[in-house]
């Protein structure tokens, strides 16, 4: 068995609120990537699906359990220490974006402090530009010049410019209609596939995450009530959770 | 026609934002009772169409040519005092987050009665009473709970349907909904498309929903415009217009919609 680039293991986070019981958003959560896989966080509002992203990209600390980043212990490492290795892309990309610096400075950031030289960083912010299907001319617009669809491309420009083994998009296609959802879910499995990265995809869209994963986690209230591969979970689910689900859609 | 009354109609709108013109030549009718879908990609001006309705086009924008007449008269021409008697008690609209439009530290109780109040001199017994018999009425239970909770304090779901039985406080004949069910998950949305349409049974409100979700459009809607770059490039018989488009752009849009694949 070759390492998988994630494995979380019996992960919880407690949120707690004095005088009052603490809210286990997070309750003992296990699974595992492995690079070129995409694994989907489906569920409801409120189940605890971004606060697993959160946690595993250290940008919380868990209550309990274990995160390994390529077998290495990240438990408890800071944020800075995993970056490298550790991307995310967001729903609302213009919010994700500095408003006052150009989407060329806001995806060449991570390179120059990654130790590029300005000069350098520019020829790769080109060539990204290029592999998410923006023109280079893009580079010097600000957010608020582009599209939300145009702007998510950039987002996942700068989510890729260092190389990291993990992406994780939360709800990163949510706020797209349907036309640039679907260019932009395209350009995410390219990337995925051709980089063999690892990508937890969260979505609340069933359709949407049964077309573009490998493996399905459904979460409800914290924990993971069913996984499996993703036509599978769909097409015959084993629990009434996802029946609930897969009967809402509209 | 058919002697169904119509109630709201737009002829040859175009708006503007100062010299950008953003909407152009929209015709169609809203029938009493009818519930009419508009789709179309972001910036298409969906929502453009119906803050027109309402007034709400905020600074610079307008309508540049055409009119939009509700019951005969065309909106834009009323005064500001005319406008406002209408809104809300005829025309009423709800938005994508209902939550966001409510005052984080008043109740929800406080605040629709603050809102009735605008419109009908009442007391706050015979507003619960009223209140309390409109959320059940809509399948809200515990209708005291909800009144007495602050907007955080209710789920986004539940927000959300608390915004749409709201804005049927003063029995109004049109909804105009921009995106209501876009920042819900799955199963709320569910339940806040079967409110409108409980709203529609029970109350024969005609409703205009504007939202790029085509599962909600199929459910809800007799008959769908498809508007792409301020224009209407399609529109027609529901079924007709999500089964067998007949534009180039509307079969695009439908075939960018992620089906689920639920085998036998």
């Amino acid at each position: 068995m070759t390492t998988p680039i994630l494995r979380v293991q019996e992960l919880k986070k407690i949120f707690s609120r004095s005088g009052r019981e603490g809210f286990a958003a997070v309750d003992g959560v296990s699974f595992d990537v492995g690079g070129g896989e995409c694994v989907g966080l489906i569920g409801e509002s409120g189940s605890g699906k971004s606060t697993v992203a959160n946690l595993v990209a250290r940008l919380l600390d868990p209550t309990g359990g274990r995160i390994y980043l390529e077998g290495n212990d990240v438990t408890a490492a800071d944020v800075r220490a995993v970056c490298r290795t550790v991307q995310m892309v967001f729903q609302s990309p213009r919010e994700s974006f500095d408003p006052r610096r150009t989407l060329g400075d806001g995806v060449g950031e991570s390179l120059r402090n990654a130790g590029q030289s300005a000069a350098e960083a520019r020829a790769a912010v080109a060539e990204l530009f290029e592999a998410v299907g923006l023109s280079p001319d893009f580079a010097s617009r600000y957010p608020h010049e582009v599209s939300g669809g145009q702007c998510q491309r950039a987002a996942i420009a700068r989510a890729i410019a260092i190389g990291p083994k993990l992406l994780i998009c939360d709800e990163a296609t949510s706020a797209l209609d349907v036309t640039v959802q679907a260019d932009i879910v395209a350009l995410l499995s390219r990337l995925i596939r051709a980089r063999a990265m690892a990508c937890l995809f969260i979505c609340h869209d069933l359709a949407l995450a049964q077309g573009f994963c490998d493996r399905l986690l459904v979460m409800r209230e914290g924990k993971i009530v069913e996984a499996g591969a993703a036509d599978e979970v769909i097409q015959s689910p084993k629990t009434e959770y996802t029946k609930m689900l897969l009967d809402s859609i509209l | 026609m058919n002697g169904v009354e119509e109630l709201l109609r737009y002829d040859r709108v175009s708006v503007g934002y100062g010299s950008i013109p953003v909407v152009h030549d929209v015709s169609f009718a809203l029938r009493a009772g009818e519930i009419l879908g508009i789709v179309g990609a972001s910036g298409s001006g969906k929502s453009t169409l119906l803050k027109a309705a309402m007034g709400l086009l905020g600074p610079g924008g307008a309508v540049s040519s055409g009119e939009l007449r509700y019951k005969g008269q065309n909106l834009p021409d009323l005064s500001e005092e005319e406008m406002r008697r209408i809104s809300g008690a005829e025309l009423a609209m709800i938005f994508q987050d209902t939550g966001a439009s409510f005052c984080p530290i008043r109740t929800v109780g406080a605040q629709l009665y603050e809102a009735v109040s605008a419109h009908e001199a009442l007391s706050e017994a015979e507003f619960r009473e009223t209140t309390t018999a409109l959320l059940q009425k809509l399948r809200l239970d515990d209708a005291a709970r909800i009144l007495e909770s602050y907007p955080f304090e209710l789920s986004g779901g539940m927000m959300q349907r608390v915004g749409i039985a709201a804005a049927m406080l003063l029995n109004p004949s049109v909804l105009l909904a921009d995106e209501p069910t876009s920042a819900l998950d799955v199963s709320a949305q569910k339940r806040a498309v079967e409110e409108m349409l409980l709203i529609r049974e029970l109350c024969h409100t005609a409703i205009i929903i504007v939202t790029h979700n085509i599962g909600v459009v199929r459910r809800m809607a007799d008959r769908v415009v498809v508007m792409k770059e301020g224009r209407v490039v399609e529109s027609g018989d529901a079924l007709d217009v999500l089964e067998r488009p007949t534009q180039a752009y509307t079969k695009k849009l439908m075939a960018a919609v992620p089906k689920l694949r639920r085998g036998a």
